[in-house]
């Protein structure tokens, strides 16, 4: 059995993964890092898997670091192997194919796996989960292979949109099926997802809501997807059926280990779980609101302690961007709460599309959503991070010409280093 | 690491600025041919905020610790090597807006003909940002940073 | 009748083919000349609102402004020329003085313009500036009638004490202009230059604004009729103290500076309530004689422990001799003669154009009196009032000044072109205002590189033109006025500045 030595094992090697690699290289120039990844590529970003799909970017620029990465950061990456034991004690990972690697510290951050829905037909040829690389290109070549005329997506949350964009940019008439009332209701307001709906209704979709996948069909004995029926009893025609209702912790590894769970791994504010030197980071994380900003930034600080830096994470808030149909949106933090003890600040403009919420509570924001027109977004992301208190500048808060001059002069000084704004 | 420093108390709020950072990333390089025949004709990457009396021109602060380096998911924003520039690669970038989500200081945008993030990229190339080259009051200034 | 149009000074012209609609002249004319249309995408401009300042020309990224005077108003007259046409309609319409910014700008003789400087030929050896050391420090104040040494071991030592002097590494200073009637950036830029290049400021009656302490040991105080800002701590700070009692631009008037421009900053410096009217009187309603004058002039140095010279500042006006000769009695350490051609933050123009006299023999005079009564020693003597270039600051000096105040040409080196719209508070060049979205466009940091450049490359000429005398300090020069000759001057014009007609040898 092939044995592996080294200072640092990472598990995974995507935002949180990679983020690791330099938040360990940013204190420890030298210690012997190990990637293990069981997708074959040597990295690639996931998100892009839908601009993949459509045919937006090619396959070489799938990769948010260079080849030059891991070995200009003298890190040895194992790919398409799994790490399938973990012995906590003796600090060894054993691997799919037979090898064992001896850590020092470890980090987790295998990231979550698609929820698949238990209905009748979900082995079908042409039902396809749409998280990783491998499912786009296999999405791809099934494009490819059939003549596709209808896909039905399961699921209008972020990850359903996005492959429902890349199959209308394919010339495929796509059909949505939602549980909730609306589509994107964990992200938006009944008025953003009202948006996007007619955006897409007017660019071809069919949407149902309040609605679900009772079966997938196929003809015969032919293994191929030909349809599916809703739980309305409708039959809605599908050559190609991807489900998008969620992703859930990829936590096989750590079961039966020391290691607490629960829905997904425990971890402190330093990322490191209950048993020491052992880290976790990204979606496989309890509580983890799964995006990639926040993945990227627990396994920077996941890799600055087990470098023994002193990083501390200090939670995240949800934070979306996505362009449907040509409309820009985001989301940050909570929107669609409708109580008395939030107030709420709207803008509105038909005839363009744009709608701009900002969600207050105590003078603070804790959320807002643009839709058409998102330019400055992040200026709101700063306020609700360094929780600001906006008492002063409300009414300004939605003004066309909102910037960094309406801030509270205090804040601007707190956002400002030493080249930069004199105030 | 040179950085460019704004004087918002010289700030004449001309636009100035804006102008020559427009026609530094136009095609042409050239003012009268990118007014007058660019369409669209680049987007500021330099953005002058105006209220009452007092202005001052901001663009991209190329922050030590980058919120948009960390959100960017192509790879795309990435820091300069020597100069320590945050920089957009606009062959890598698709246009997510992840960036102009994380960023407190709203200087990052959409592009106005691609989609792709367009933010200042103190002009790569030359000695200095034309911004601070062509401020008529010295409001804005290239200086080394502290650190 | 039908109104008449106020008469259009300047047209704007603009080049439609590099006119790029950016709206940098829209956004920067305080008086809103030009004007967006987005409908069109064009600019335009209203050119009767414009003052003809060239800031938007200035700014203009591509070249298409230019600013050119209109000539097609009226039937050129010598007699009713546009301008007094369009006054007496001004005064036809509103019943007012006519108010004007600057110094006058009638065509009056300009005698530096008629004064020939000499130069060694063979006989006398001209001096290299480059490889000699030339001397252009100068000391203001009053020198002693003899000196007494004391002789010890060998070592030479000067028994006399010597009054407070302003030493002065350059025969130039910036005269008073008061924060108010200028800005704060102004102010600042006049301080810090003077204090980088060794020579005063001057703060007019404009109190002294707290962020200026710090330069105090190259201001000059100004005490004048309203008394405004003058405190303990005012009079400690400034190197010298100067009572003003007249200005060249508007003798025998008192200022006006409107409540509008007394913002709080002006206020306290002024030590007067926020945005009430400073009025100073025309007279100092304490001073009616030279006896009173001297009062107040004792009276200021024991405030001060006889630390600071104390000088006056008067007008030139017809009988500045006399008047001066009673200063120096009356123990004014420096006398500041203010020609007619000095300019001002607002004057009435007929009292601007028309009252007093000319620089040039008001100096010439008041030497040569004070030479002639024995007490040119005992006080220095300052010309004010139009000083264009370095060959009118070394006439000057030959003529019998000690050193003399610019300030119009400081400000031209800040940008102000003359416009002469000081008094409505509106200059786009962030000089003559205190509007807090144009006083930004004065970065001090640039204004006092620009003033030190002035005054650097005046001095370099002056020091040109000293070799070429054979002169190696500006001090022998001073009152030296064989070195002058007149040229299209009458006998008698000659005879007043004391100089020989070009071609007259020794």
């Amino acid at each position: 059995m092939k044995t592996l030595k080294t200072e640092y094992l990472i598990i995974g090697n995507s935002a949180a993964g990679v983020a690791c690699i330099e938040g360990i290289r940013k204190v420890d120039k030298t210690g012997s890092i190990a990637v293990i990844s069981d997708e074959n590529i040597f990295n690639y970003s996931r998100p892009l898997i839908s601009y993949f799909l459509a045919g937006k970017v090619k396959k070489r620029a799938m990769p948010f670091r260079d080849k030059k990465f891991y070995s200009r950061n003298n890190v040895k990456l194992v790919l398409g192997n799994t790490a399938e034991k973990l012995d906590t004690k003796k600090r060894i990972a054993y691997l799919s194919h037979g090898e064992k690697v001896v850590f020092n510290k470890l980090l987790i951050a295998t990231g979550g796996s698609p929820i698949i829905p238990e209905i009748k037909g979900s082995r079908l040829d042409g039902v396809f989960a749409f998280t990783k690389f491998g499912d786009a290109v296999a999405i791809k070549d099934y494009i490819k292979k059939h003549y596709i005329k209808h896909a039905v997506v399961i699921g209008g949350g972020l990850i359903g949109l996005k492959a429902v964009e890349a199959l209308i940019e394919l010339g495929i008439k796509v059909s949505i099926v939602e549980l909730a009332d609306r589509i994107l209701s964990t992200t938006f307001d009944t008025k953003a997802s009202g948006i996007i709906q007619d955006a897409l209704r007017k660019a071809g979709c069919n949407i149902f809501t309040k609605n679900t996948v009772a079966e997938i069909l196929s003809k015969g004995e032919d293994k191929k997807v030909t349809s599916v029926t809703l739980k309305t009893r409708k039959q809605v025609p599908a050559d190609l059926v991807i489900t998008a209702i969620g992703v859930s912790p990829n936590i096989q590894l750590v079961k039966n280990t020391s290691i607490s769970i629960n829905r997904g791994i425990l971890v402190d504010e330093a990322m490191q779980t209950n048993v020491k030197d052992i880290y976790a980071a990204g979606d496989v994380c309890e509580k983890n609101i799964p995006i990639w900003p926040n993945a990227f930034k627990q396994g920077r600080i996941a890799g600055e302690n087990m470098a023994s830096g002193n990083a501390e994470y200090t939670g995240s808030i949800a934070m979306n961007s996505v362009e449907l149909c040509g409309i820009p949106t985001i989301s940050i933090g909570k929107t669609s709460l409708e109580q008395d003890k939030y107030e709420i600040l709207e803008m509105r403009k038909k005839e363009e599309s744009i709608y701009k919420k900002i969600v207050l509570e105590n003078n603070h924001i804790v959320g807002c959503i643009f839709v058409g027109d998102i330019e400055r977004a992040g200026i709101y992301t700063g306020l609700i991070i360094n929780r600001v208190d906006i008492s002063n500048i409300k009414d300004k808060l939605l003004e066309e010409d909102f910037g960094v001059l309406a801030l509270p002069e205090k804040y601007r000084k707190h956002l400002v280093g030493d080249v930069g704004l004199e105030v | 690491m040179k950085r460019i420093r704004i004087d918002e108390k010289y700030c004449m709020g001309c636009r100035l600025c804006e102008v020559h950072c427009i026609v530094q990333h136009s095609k042409t390089k050239n003012i009268l041919k990118t007014y007058m025949g660019e369409y669209p004709k680049p987007a500021p990457r330099i953005l002058v905020e105006e209220k009452g009396y007092i202005t001052f021109a901001l663009q991209c602060r190329h922050c030590e610790d980058a919120p948009c380096l960390d959100a960017c998911m192509t790879g795309a924003m990435y820091r300069d090597k020597e100069t320590g520039a945050v920089l957009c690669n606009e062959d890598k970038c698709v246009g997510c807006w992840m960036c102009i989500m994380v960023c407190p200081f709203g200087v990052i945008s959409r592009s106005s003909d691609k989609k792709i993030a367009s933010k200042c990229d103190l002009c790569m190339g030359e000695d200095i940002p034309v911004c601070v080259k062509n401020c008529p009051n010295e409001a804005l200034k290239y200086e080394d940073s502290k650190d | 009748m039908a109104k008449r149009p106020t008469p259009t000074e300047f047209i704007v012209e603009r080049d439609k083919d590099k006119c790029i609609a950016c709206q940098v002249c829209v956004r920067m004319c305080s008086n809103d000349v030009h004007i967006y249309d987005a409908d069109t995408n064009t600019v335009t401009s209203d050119n009767s609102r414009c003052v003809g300042c060239h800031f938007c020309e200035t700014l203009c990224p591509t070249d298409a402004i230019t600013i050119k005077k209109n000539e097609s108003c009226f039937k050129p007259n010598a007699n009713w020329s546009a301008s007094v046409i369009s006054d007496i309609t001004k005064q036809a319409e509103t019943g007012g003085v006519i108010l004007t910014g600057m110094g006058c700008d009638k065509p009056y003789t300009i005698y530096w313009d008629h004064i020939l400087l000499n130069a060694s030929q063979v006989t006398n050896p001209s001096i290299d500036p480059l490889r000699e050391p030339m001397e252009l420090r100068r000391y203001i104040g009053r020198k002693p009638d003899k000196i007494e040494l004391n002789y010890n071991k060998g070592k030479v030592e000067l028994k006399t004490k010597l009054e407070k002097q302003l030493k002065l590494e350059v025969p130039i200073m910036f005269s008073a202009m008061s924060y108010g009637s200028i800005s704060l950036n102004t102010c600042i830029s006049l301080a810090k230059a003077s204090h980088e290049l060794g020579i005063f400021y001057n703060t007019g009656e404009g109190g002294l604004h707290k962020s200026l302490y710090k330069y105090g040991k190259n201001t000059i105080i100004q005490i004048a009729s309203g008394r405004f800002g003058v405190h303990p701590e005012y009079l400690k700070t400034g190197a010298a103290i100067e009572i003003k009692i007249g200005q060249g631009a508007k003798p025998g008037i008192g200022g006006h500076l409107p409540g509008e421009k007394v913002s709080k900053e002006v206020s306290e410096a002024r030590m007067i309530p926020e945005g009430t009217d400073a009025i100073s009187p025309a007279p100092h309603h304490d001073i009616y004689s030279i006896e009173d004058l001297r009062q107040l002039i004792y009276a200021l140095k024991e405030a001060t422990d006889y630390e600071k010279p104390v000088g006056v500042k008067i007008a030139a006006v017809h009988n500045v001799v006399p008047i001066a000769s009673g200063i120096a009695r009356a123990g004014a350490d420096y006398i500041a003669i203010d020609g007619m051609r000095g300019g001002t933050g607002a004057a009435p123009k007929v009292i601007r154009d028309n009252v007093g006299i000319p620089i040039e023999f008001a100096i010439a005079a008041v030497d040569a009196r004070l030479r002639e009564e024995g007490i040119r020693t005992n006080v220095s003597l300052i010309a004010a009032g139009g000083f264009r270039s370095s060959g009118d600051v070394i006439k000057a000096i030959a003529l019998g000044a000690d050193a003399v105040y610019i300030a119009t040409s400081a400000l031209i080196a800040l940008g102000c072109s003359q416009c002469q719209k000081c008094y409505t508070g509106k200059c786009n060049w962030g000089i003559a205002t205190q509007d807090p979205y144009l006083t930004k466009r004065l970065n001090p940091e640039i204004g006092v590189q620009r003033l030190k450049n002035l005054i650097k490359a005046w001095s370099l000429e002056i020091k040109d033109m000293l070799g070429g005398m054979g002169i190696n300090s500006i001090d022998s020069l001073c009152g030296n006025r064989t070195h002058l000759r007149g040229i299209g001057l009458s006998d008698r014009e000659l005879k007043i500045l004391g100089i020989k007609s070009a071609g007259e040898p020794q």
